[in-house]
């Protein structure tokens, strides 16, 4: 009885071991880095972690086909190495020999990504599964361009200095204009009421027009 | 009324507020982007601080002599460039008309070097920069092949800003981007040179100054940043063997000249609208060594930038090829680090040869990331932008940083708009009666329009043409005949007599022996050289084409020949003026001797030029 055990139990032991190992079909390699993740908060991979990420990838197989009764025995984990980096492979549940095709579990993953890798505390770039790429997000654009909204700015105080200083230029050639015009202005007048370079009132005032000199001289001669 | 006081000559001619104002417009005029991006870059592949050797005697015997010169002569002839060589003899106006020439070409395409700053300027307001990252290819999947390629930095350059043409007979379409951004340069130059030195006047004020302050902010954060000291170490260790290479003198000696910003016509106009009695002499001396401080307090900074890129280069190598290792022999995170590097590698080496054989690792060497030396364009916007985009805080540094570049060549625009500007003031092309802001406008207007061909996806090959001909193997000729001119045709005694007269000291021998022997033979040796290196081999260009199977190197073409045919246009023309103008007057005499009621022209002194 306990023979029989023993052989069944090893029989299982190998037939694992055939199923998980390195480029095995429908095998996949993850390689995991949480110092480069965490820094000094990393923690340490051990059996525990490792119970974890059968439970995720169980989870993920559930939740992509939902009348899946995928346990967390049948996640095969082998070949941890230092780096941390294992091979994994999803068994049947129904069959426990044979391994779910690799489409099906990369699909499952892909869908469940971001779960698996805040699990971890980690992110696409940490959590490597070597064979599943990850589409990229795009980057966030705001609707109009920054760029735009900078040159208008720019260009609007550019625009407001120049009318500016036509406008004073206008402003002071008018002035100028205005000036030069007073002043010629001021010189006719001035030359107006300039006679033999008298001025007129001043003649006025010593009565100069009418010369009383010769006015005098009438009476000495006799009217006709 | 003897006791009644003259009327100033000065009053028709518009004048500097103060002195400060005219050297630092002199200065803003020589201190240009040639300062940050071409004298580092001398340095560096001439032999570090050894090259300040032929710098300095190319400074001593060149650039201070033929300064003075200029502004000796612009400041006693009260002219423009094409006034004063008519002044001094009709003969020689051909000079002065080649002056004009070549300042309205470099002003041409020097506007578009600063829209392409004014570009970058606008973009980074953004986070992250957009140089930093590359875009994603349609289906998301990956990054754009092109960009992925190269890098994020050179895509943005090469594909987003100039949207280049893999050729240069392929014109491309205009880019509706760089025609806002060109608009909006010009209209910062119409707004600053609207009204001639009364406004440029007050603009050289911020834009002369400011990069100084920002050169100093840069300085300490560069001093700060790691692999900084392996930068400035390797720039300023001197190799006196590269002196012994003609071509380091020869570098030198044009950096000088063009650096200087000579021959432009420029440095006569601003000259011209001084007061007669100001020592031009004391203001050469401090204009040329202010410009060669600054080339060397310029170059400090961007060495310990350069030398920190290289530094973050060598430590992204390194740190590649370990995840590489650890990855391919599954040894633990952090195993392996750079100070280790070098053992693990032999260590794997030898017990794994094959495994290790196959990871085909870069070999990592500081050396060479040192090495890569880019002037130009190439390292403001490709080499800089990539160090900012490593340093904390980068918007705030690519502001800074393109606010300075844009400064550095504001203040040559004014220079440069000054030398065409002046002459044709005084040519009466508008009447007397219309205001300054016409023409002005008229200028900025039409250098727009032109200048619109090198937004065309081909433009940088143009504006490359433009900087190697137009704006290098005119101005040697025209500096030659200045000196010529100067010397034996208005005859070095009587100009020795002016300078004193405004100077109020005798002539020294130094200027003496250097405007009658040493600066024309050393121009003549210049041009000789210069000339006989581009004909030495087929000009040729580099081109960025994506489907070059060598890329993202550049692909290394041949000029078509009607792309020839027009460089050795722009290269002759503005020479070609001279022997024509005087050509022309030669006629003109000719035909006045024949009419007897004319009389012999006028001859005049310094004193009695009219303004």
């Amino acid at each position: 009885m306990l023979r029989a055990l023993l052989l069944t139990l090893s029989v299982v032991a190998i037939a694992q071991a055939e199923l998980c190992k390195p480029d095995a079909q429908n095998a996949f390699k993850v390689r995991i880095s949480i110092k480069t993740a965490l820094g000094d908060n990393a923690y340490a991979w051990d059996a525990n972690e490792e119970y974890l990420f059968k439970a995720m990838v169980a989870f993920a197989m559930r939740r992509y086909s939902s009348k899946s009764t995928t346990q967390i025995s049948n996640v095969l984990l082998c070949n941890v190495t230092d780096r941390v980096s294992f091979w994994f492979v999803v068994t049947d549940s129904s069959t426990n020999v044979t391994t779910v095709p690799g489409s099906e579990v990369e699909a499952a993953i892909r869908m469940t990504r971001n779960r698996i890798n805040s699990a971890f505390l980690l992110s696409d770039k940490t959590l490597q599964f070597l064979k599943i790429t990850s589409t990229l997000s795009p980057p966030v654009e705001p609707s109009t361009p920054v760029w735009l909204i900078v040159f208008g700015v720019v260009l609007c105080l550019i625009v407001a200095g120049i009318v500016f200083l036509i406008v004073s230029g206008i402003q002071k050639h008018k002035k100028k204009n205005k000036e030069s015009a007073e002043r010629e202005n001021l010189e006719e007048k001035v030359e107006v009421t300039l006679e033999n370079g008298i001025p007129c009132e001043a003649l006025d005032l010593k009565a100069g027009r009418i010369n009383g000199v010769f006015a005098a001289d009438d009476e000495r001669f006799t009217s006709l | 009324l003897s006791g009644a006081p003259e009327i100033p000559k000065e009053d028709s001619r518009p004048q500097w507020d103060n002195k400060f104002q005219y050297i630092l417009s002199c200065i803003g005029f020589a201190v240009g982007l040639g300062n940050v991006w071409r004298f580092p870059y001398l340095c560096q592949i001439h032999g570090g601080g050894a090259f300040l050797i032929p710098y300095f005697i190319a400074l001593l015997f060149e650039g201070i002599p033929l300064l003075h010169l200029e502004l000796a002569l612009g400041q006693c002839l009260r002219k423009g460039s094409i006034g004063a060589w008519n002044t001094i003899s009709p003969y020689l106006e051909g000079v002065g008309v080649g002056s004009w020439m070549v300042s309205v070409l470099v002003s041409l395409y020097y506007n578009i070097v600063l829209t392409w700053v004014m570009w970058y300027f606008i973009n980074s307001f953004q986070e992250p920069l957009p140089w930093s990252v590359c875009p994603l290819n349609e289906n998301r999947t990956g990054f754009n092949e092109e960009c992925y390629e190269s890098t994020a930095v050179n895509y943005f350059w090469y594909r987003k800003t100039l949207n280049i043409t893999p050729d240069i007979a392929e014109s491309g379409t205009l880019q509706w981007w760089l025609i806002l951004c060109l608009a909006t340069c010009w209209a910062i130059v119409y707004l600053c040179t609207i009204r001639g030195i009364e406004t440029t006047g007050k603009a050289i004020y911020v834009t002369a100054i400011f990069p100084y302050l920002v050169l100093t902010i840069f300085l300490i954060q560069g001093l700060t940043l790691p692999g900084a000291t392996d930068g400035l170490i390797y720039l300023f260790t001197p190799n006196l063997n590269s002196l012994k290479n003609p071509r380091v003198w020869l570098d030198a000696a044009t950096q000088i000249f063009f650096s200087l910003s000579l021959a432009f016509g420029g440095l006569i106009a601003f000259a011209s609208y001084n007061p007669t009695k100001n020592d031009c002499e004391k203001d050469a001396v401090a204009v040329a060594i202010v410009n060669s401080m600054t080339s060397l307090y310029a170059s400090i900074p961007v060495f310990c930038v350069l030398g920190f890129k290289a530094t973050t280069a060598y430590w992204d190598c390194l740190d590649r090829n370990i995840i590489n290792i650890i990855d391919e022999f599954d040894l633990p995170e952090e195993s392996i680090m750079r100070q280790n590097y070098t053992s693990w590698i032999s260590f794997l080496n030898s017990s794994y040869p094959e495994k290790f054989a196959g990871l085909k690792l870069k070999s990592c060497n500081l050396q060479e990331f040192l090495d890569q030396s880019v002037s130009g364009t190439g390292l403001a916007f490709i080499v800089f932008t990539q160090a900012i985009i490593l340093m904390p805080g980068s918007q705030a540094w690519a502001i800074l940083f393109f606010i300075m570049l844009f400064s550095l060549g504001l203040s040559s625009m004014f220079g440069n708009i000054e030398g065409v500007f002046t002459p044709l003031l005084e040519l009466r092309i508008i009447p007397k009666s219309a205001p300054k802001e016409l023409l002005s406008g008229i200028i900025c207007l039409i250098s727009f329009l032109i200048a619109l061909c090198f937004t065309l996806g081909s433009g940088s090959y143009w504006i490359d043409i433009f900087d190697r001909y137009a704006g290098s193997v005119p101005l040697l000729v025209i500096a030659f005949f200045e000196v010529i001119g100067v010397v034996y045709i208005y005859k070095i005694k009587r100009f020795s007599k002016d300078v004193e007269r405004m100077t109020g000291r005798k002539l020294n021998l130094y200027w003496q022996i250097t405007w009658r022997l040493i600066s024309p033979l050393l121009l003549l040796i210049v041009f000789m050289a210069f000339l006989t290196l581009q004909m030495q081999k087929p000009p040729s260009y580099t081109a960025w084409n994506p489907k070059y199977e060598g890329f993202p190197m550049k692909e290394e073409k041949v000029y078509p020949p009607w792309v020839q045919a027009i460089c050795v246009l722009l290269a002759a023309f503005p020479c070609v003026c001279i022997p024509l103008v005087a050509l022309f007057h030669l006629v003109k005499q000719k035909r006045r001797s024949k009419d007897p009621s004319f009389g012999p022209p006028q001859v005049f002194s310094c004193q009695g030029a009219n303004s």
